[in-house]
């Protein structure tokens, strides 16, 4: 009798992943481990090239989020120019943010979360999926498929293309607004806006059906790290980093992104390409690095603001806090928060683009080296993203060091997948809508494998189920 | 009618190609009338299945998860299509081949970077060993057609599913097989 499941490949998530379950003699869960398989190398080859090339190049880390490669990739090159970038062009910027905080929020709730909860935990495998959606709510899939092309449309109007866009450049975007645009895209927002409403609707409908699951996807003591900014307001592009308890209570705060390494460690583990950050301060020497878990994306960027800064969010984060008891501590609320960002982005973008100044054709500012160390970042969807570049005087990099939104998220997706483990597994036997449930537990974290290991990413997972002497029980694949 | 059986694979490659695909937005309604999509990245079924019409590969061959399922793609599929640059020429993917032994990358980014726990993860039957030199499909497997572009755009990706629905291949002159 052997005791390891292992699901393999881990479907409908962002990455090549793996869950490997050891099972004790009583067959009782012990450990489960997530993966992450692939490995790419960025940091090493991009040693040698221009900090021009940085932004394009870096994008390449992830199709999912490459404006957020993009975002702090342009920033670390401003802080190397040592310019103070138009602010029209900051507000491109965080448009362009928005735009695709609601793609990738879009993508992760209508393509591939939601079959689960609307087509159900075991519904057949072949149709749980967005095609099978399709079948089953064809006007909710049109919808969300239409939220996510509006997101993308955006990407595309202001930086060119929607994936790898070549207009955000340090120093600022590289064209202004026209009127046509920013018509355009005024157009779409009443729709999209009616979309996240009525997701949000959906939603939260629901969640008296998901109450064990609210109860073991997640549900642990953690940091929640995001921006900040002066305000208190949600933030996604600029301000500095703030860590908070799960209880609320400010652990550190006014943090310049600069000094970060100060606050986030970093290990490695033998069974994953994927690092696994934590809070420094919160570590001692040779202990286990648990005890600087933190989690980044929406749940901690809900858990650092104190509001979203726009009204029909704000309404929403409240009765999401009722919900939550405050603080959110269970990951499960990452569906929540997700749908709340893409809210709250379509009435900040209304914001930014009722105001004339977004026309405002100076948006670049430019110059040489200046620096030669420079740490950019920005709030990716799935949480805060570091670059950290040296170079020499041509501009060309010495060292580089990225610090993925996953990555930090990889201590909680562990203790996630083990408590899903814990709670659905007993004995042997593992029926598919359990495995369905680890996966979908990983799922909530909505984690961009391609980015995570700045390495090769794809969907697939693949759960092992171990015995106590490390033979195979079964290997879950299903097809 | 019967139904076309499409897949789509994602191998060494950063998924944008698979953005682009979603990028055909509604017309993936159009797609759905006609064809089944029996393996994707964005579907649940994990073993790659037999008799498959068209197989779409985004990414390059890095590493030994890779190339296994690349030849079982091949065995399964009538047509494969490399789609996108890096399946087409390694691309990004490949520019770690210049710097040669992969475990001197491995050994700088997991052991000399961290702050602490060092060490190159090698589990077995968990993290697959990388490959000496990232390949281009067509260097590990025969390749049908080929979709270039950083990622294709979604109006190419559409022409090319529309003639491989029609039982021809892909487009390949014009803006059909540009790069980047
Ligand atoms: S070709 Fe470009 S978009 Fe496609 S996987 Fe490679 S890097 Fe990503």
């Amino acid at each position: 009798m052997s005791n390891k499941v292992i699901i393999d490949p881990v479907t409908r998530i962002e990455g090549h992943a793996k869950i490997a379950i050891a099972l004790d003699e009583a067959g009782q869960v012990e450990t489960a481990r997530f993966s992450v398989t692939e490995f790419r190398g960025f940091e090493e080859f991009c040693k040698g090239r221009p900090v021009w090339e940085m932004p394009s190049l870096t994008a390449r880390t992830c199709g999912i989020c490459p404006v957020s490669h993009l975002l702090a990739s342009a920033k670390a090159g401003d802080a190397i120019m040592g310019v103070k970038i138009p602010s029209t062009g900051v507000k491109l910027r965080r448009l362009v943010n928005l735009g695709q905080i609601i793609q990738s929020h879009a993508l992760s709730f209508f393509h591939l979360s939601s079959p689960d909860m609307l087509l159900g935990w075991d519904a057949d495998p072949a149709v749980r999926n967005v095609f099978g959606l399709m079948g089953a709510e064809p006007e909710l899939a049109r919808r969300g498929i239409r939220l996510r092309g509006f997101g993308q449309g955006v990407i595309e109007a202001i930086a060119g293309r929607k994936v790898h866009s070549p207009g955000i450049v340090p120093g600022g975007i590289a064209d202004a607004m026209t009127t046509e645009t920013r018509e355009r895209l005024l157009a779409g927002l009443d729709e999209a806006q009616q979309t996240a409403e009525a997701a949000l609707e959906l939603f939260v409908g629901m969640l008296d059906k998901f109450e064990r699951e609210i109860g073991a996807f997640g549900l642990f003591p953690s940091l929640h790290l995001g921006l900040a900014n002066d305000d208190g307001l949600w933030e996604n592009y600029d301000g500095h980093l703030k860590f908070v308890d799960a209880a609320g209570n400010t652990v550190a705060d006014n943090i310049d992104p600069a000094d970060y390494r100060t606050y986030i460690g970093e290990s490695t583990r033998r069974d994953s390409y994927l690092k696994s950050p934590y809070f420094k301060p919160l570590v001692a020497d040779g202990e286990n690095v648990n005890a600087g878990i933190y989690r980044v994306g929406p749940l901690a960027r809900l858990n650092v603001c104190k509001t979203m800064g726009a009204p029909l969010a704000d309404e929403a984060l409240l009765a999401y806090r009722e919900m939550a008891g405050g603080t959110a501590n269970s990951s499960f609320f990452y569906h929540y928060a997700r749908l709340i960002e893409i809210l709250a982005s379509t009435e900040l973008m209304r914001a930014l683009l009722e105001d004339d100044a977004i026309l405002d054709p100076m948006v670049r500012a430019t110059a040489g080296i200046n620096h030669r160390h420079a740490v950019g970042v920005s709030e990716a969807p799935r949480g805060t993203l570091f670059h950290e570049y040296h170079v020499d005087q041509n501009g060309l990099l010495e060292e580089m060091n990225m610090i993925i939104a996953t990555g930090q998220n990889n201590l909680p997706m562990n203790a996630t997948v083990l408590q899903i483990a814990k709670e659905w597994i007993d004995g042997h036997d593992i029926p598919e809508p359990v495995l369905n449930r680890i996966e979908a537990g990983i799922r909530a974290y909505d984690p961009c494998l391609s980015c995570s290991t700045h390495a090769v990413g794809k969907m697939p997972l693949d759960v092992s189920l171990h015995d106590h002497e490390g033979t195979l029980v079964s290997s879950v694949q299903r097809g | 009618m019967t139904r076309a059986r499409i897949a789509t694979a994602w191998l060494g490659g950063c998924s944008g190609c698979h953005m682009s695909l979603l990028d055909m937005d509604e017309w993936l309604f159009e797609l759905a009338q006609v064809a089944d999509i029996v393996y994707s990245p964005i579907a649940d079924v994990k073993i790659f299945p037999e008799d498959v019409d068209a197989t779409l590969v985004e990414g390059a061959i890095a590493n030994e998860d890779n190339l296994e399922l690349a030849l079982e793609i091949r065995a399964k599929s009538r047509l494969v299509i490399s789609f996108g640059d890096c399946a087409v020429t390694g691309n990004v993917t490949a520019m770690r081949n210049p710097l040669g032994d992969p475990q001197q990358i491995l050994q700088s980014v997991y052991v000399d970077a961290p702050d602490r726990d060092g060490q190159i993860p090698v589990e077995p039957g968990i993290v697959p060993p990388l490959l000496p030199q990232v390949l281009p499909v067509h260097k590990a497997i025969r390749v049908d057609a080929f979709l270039p572009g950083c990622p294709p755009p979604a109006d190419r990706i559409q022409a090319a599913l529309e003639a491989l629905l029609e039982g021809a291949l892909p487009p390949n002159r014009g803006e059909a097989i540009r790069f980047g």
